[in-house]
């Protein structure tokens, strides 16, 4: 017989403060840093050797947008001039829309979509509720009904085949309601869209209010802008 | 043996032409003789691989992919289709193997099977698009992809008054994959189980089209995210068997290495997955617990949690340092200890057992005839594995055993899990990792093979054709879990409703990677 309760409490607490800048490679496989100063030929040479056009170059610029990185790794490493972050403070919208606060600050429901997600960022989602990352102790909880959601969580490029019934998941959420993009694909369609069978990403089928790229985002990335809509005030200790 | 099976084809199929390409052998034959040959192949332990159609301006043919299973060998039938009537005859009643795949090529090429029980909506669904899309077909427009809005209505097999169709999904529970579910029942249980998949459907294979090989590596290790090195892999070695690439000697004991380590950490979110869906919230807990060790384990070695870019078209996109790589497999075997602990208070608790136990039973013979892959089909008695019966990358050089089961219930597929991943440490540490480069000199060219490794979930075979420009003609990649959807219903008939989330987590089965 075995005794699961005892068995829990022996394992210790396992849950970490959450930090909120830089962690190691770890937890977040990182992104390449924006907008970098090089020659014509090298912004070039980046620009080609990217195959998502997350860098473009522009004269001696090459400009990188990290919601179109799948992180092929292909600009990375010591011969390389881009600079790559592990910060956790990567989510981004428009200005403080997101924000939901006052009586969702402790209480938060966030309802996940797979709209043609790969597996990665659903897996780290999975995450977010376990031990180490503990998203319940900030009053954030995953939900099975859309009718109770605060939050649309959408992973995936959003495929034609997903969009109907993730515009209806959508819908059938009660307002005030926030959407939150995670991950290279729902962010800007990654490695799969726009294509045949794909969009570019979550914000052509429903309203975003939060993208959170990363190919897939750390689990610590999705619990920040998650934070973020409550409006929960993030400090800077680990 | 071989050459004996190759002269008896003959006999079955005079009119048959022997091409070998690219040091695989290819018999050309008649659509006429296709069921006889695929007959004879079947009864000789042969199994499908893949079934590849491949649509050129003027042409169109199938490629019947088979592997031996008592002896090395691969085997392609290559069967020439009239581009104006589009019919072949289907291997169903012969090879049940190939009823998704001639359900595939029907929706996607609109080649007719004739014979085929049941073909129709699959990939493109019918409530959404016309018939006879043809999506695969070459210098397709975007704008001829159009949407046709019509009435689909599940077939149904009950008849008893009060019987109902429930749907589940394709959006429920909490974080699990889109796809939907048609339960059909009399009430408190569940006659049959029919999945409607493909909601995922992102067309892989036509986005790898005109496609340089490293891009399309892209793709293949996001088929499945969670799969990157066992689906890459295998299209790796696809492309580097048609352009004669030789991967050095390290490369290929660290991609083995890698590929193991994934096995290892597939495997504890298999075994979470499990343990959530019984609701024994301690033991999923401690699973998720170990998950992410393994997790930041990877993440530390490779620079990424779940291996993406690590693999290269020749070899590895950079070197790992030998004393890290050991290290690191002394990490993974005392969180192994940890998890066979977790293991054994599982055997010990009867709430749990109760659970997994006798249910979602498939029979060797159901497995067998099935042709099922990867644990789901090693827990059922059918000792397939293609590191054994067809070995790749660095398997021939190292020992292990491939554990199997017989009862073919939750339970048997659990244990076959935990038993693997020892299995996945002893491989990790006999590994010998020679010195040298990890990069394959570049090398161009066109040509056509087949790649295949032994995935987490199973069988992974995949073909390409490589054009002299460099670019991929055509991608066709068939993931494990295609295989085992396939036989979903065999383990989804008569069963308590309660039991419905418990038997799908046993059967351990990717959406993403099925609906590709």
């Amino acid at each position: 017989m075995n005794n699961w309760f005892l068995r829990g409490v022996a394992a210790g607490v396992k849950t970490e403060f959450a930090p909120a800048g830089d962690v190691s490679e770890s937890l977040s496989a990182g992104l390449p840093a924006t907008t970098l100063q090089v020659s014509d030929d090298a912004a070039a040479a980046l620009a080609r050797l990217c195959p998502t056009r997350a860098i473009v170059a522009a004269g001696p610029v090459a400009e990188v947008d990290p919601d179109r990185c799948v992180l092929c790794m292909r600009c990375r490493g010591d011969a390389s001039p881009v600079q790559w972050r592990h910060d956790v403070q990567v989510a981004h919208g428009e200005g403080s829309r997101a924000r939901l606060g006052g009586r969702f600050a402790r209480s938060l429901h966030v309802r996940i979509v797979d709209a043609g997600d790969c597996g990665s960022c659903l897996n780290e989602l999975a995450q977010l509720a376990g031990p180490s990352y503990n998203l319940h102790r900030f009053g954030i909880f995953i939900t099975p009904t859309p009718r109770q959601a605060d939050v649309l969580l959408v992973v995936g490029p959003v495929t034609r085949q997903m969009r109907e019934p993730l515009i209806a998941a959508y819908e059938a959420m009660p307002e005030p309601k926030r959407v939150v993009a995670v991950g290279a694909c729902a962010a800007s369609g990654g490695i799969f869209g726009p294509s045949l069978m794909c969009g570019a990403g979550a914000a052509e089928a429903v309203p975003v209010d939060l993208v959170v790229p990363g190919c897939p985002p750390s689990p610590y990335a999705v619990l920040a802008a998650l934070r973020e809509v409550c409006g929960q005030k993030q400090g800077r200790a680990t | 043996m071989t050459s004996q099976i190759f002269r008896e084809l003959e006999t079955i199929c005079p009119d048959i032409v022997w091409e070998t390409e690219d040091r695989s052998v290819c018999a050309r034959i008649p659509a006429s003789h296709l069921r006889a040959a695929a007959i004879y192949l079947h009864e000789r332990e042969w199994r499908l691989g893949t079934l590849v159609a491949r649509e050129y301006d003027r042409s169109l043919e199938v490629r019947y992919c088979f592997y031996a299973t008592l002896h090395d060998g691969w085997l392609q039938l290559l069967v020439a289709v009239d581009p104006a009537e589009r019919t072949l005859p289907s291997i169903v009643s012969a090879v049940i193997a190939a009823d998704w795949f001639e359900r595939e090529i029907e929706d996607l090429f609109s080649i007719r099977f004739t014979q085929h029980p049941r073909l129709g909506d699959f990939v493109l669904h019918d409530d959404r698009w016309a018939e006879n899309l043809g999506l695969m077909r070459p210098h397709l427009k975007p704008d001829e992809v159009k949407e046709q809005r019509r009435e689909w209505t599940p077939k149904r097999v009950l008849e008893e008054e009060g019987s109902f169709v429930m749907p589940v999904g394709p959006i429920y529970s909490g974080d699990a994959e889109s796809a939907l579910f048609l339960l059909e029942t009399v009430g408190e249980d569940v006659v049959r189980a029919v999945p409607r998949l493909f909601f995922k459907y992102r067309a892989i294979e036509k986005l790898a089209e005109g496609k340089t090989p490293a891009d399309v590596l892209l793709l293949a290790e996001r088929c499945n995210g969670t799969s990157a090195i066992g689906n890459g892999l295998a299209y790796c070695e696809a492309v580097e068997r048609a352009l004669g690439v030789n991967v050095p000697r390290r490369a290929i004991a660290l991609r083995t290495f890698f590929a193991e380590l994934e096995r290892i950490r597939h495997h504890t979110t298999s075994i979470r997955e499990i343990c959530a869906s019984t609701a024994l919230t301690v033991a999923a807990s401690q699973a998720l617990w170990l998950e992410e060790r393994l997790l930041r384990v990877s993440g530390e070695l490779a620079g990424h949690r779940y291996f993406f870019g690590v693999l290269e078209l020749g070899g590895l996109r950079r070197d790992f340092d030998t004393a890290l790589l050991r290290s690191t497999t002394e990490q993974v075997a005392s969180l192994l200890g940890r998890v066979e602990e977790l293991g054994t208070a599982l055997a010990s608790s009867n709430s749990f057992l109760d659970r997994i136990e006798q249910i979602g039973i498939v029979s060797a013979e159901q497995a067998h005839t099935f042709e099922l892959v990867g644990p789901f089909a090693r827990a059922s008695g059918v000792a397939a594995d293609l590191r054994v019966l067809q070995p790749y990358a660095g398997y021939s050089d190292v020992v292990f055993d491939v554990p199997i089961e017989r009862e073919g219930d939750g339970y048997a597929r659990l244990r076959v899990l935990f038993a693997e991943m020892k299995e996945s440490l002893r491989i990790m540490r006999a590994l010998e990792l020679p010195d040298g480069t990890v990069h394959a000199s570049p090398v161009s060219g066109a040509g056509r093979a087949l790649g295949w490794t032994e995935a987490p979930r199973g069988a992974s075979v995949q073909w390409v054709e490589v054009d002299r420009a460099g670019a991929i003609v055509r991608y066709r990649l068939t993931p494990p879990s295609f295989r085992n959807w396939h036989g979903f219903h065999l383990a989804t008939e008569d069963f308590a409703f309660q039991d419905f989330p418990i038997i799908l987590a046993t059967l351990d089965l990717s959406v993403a990677e099925n609906d590709r």
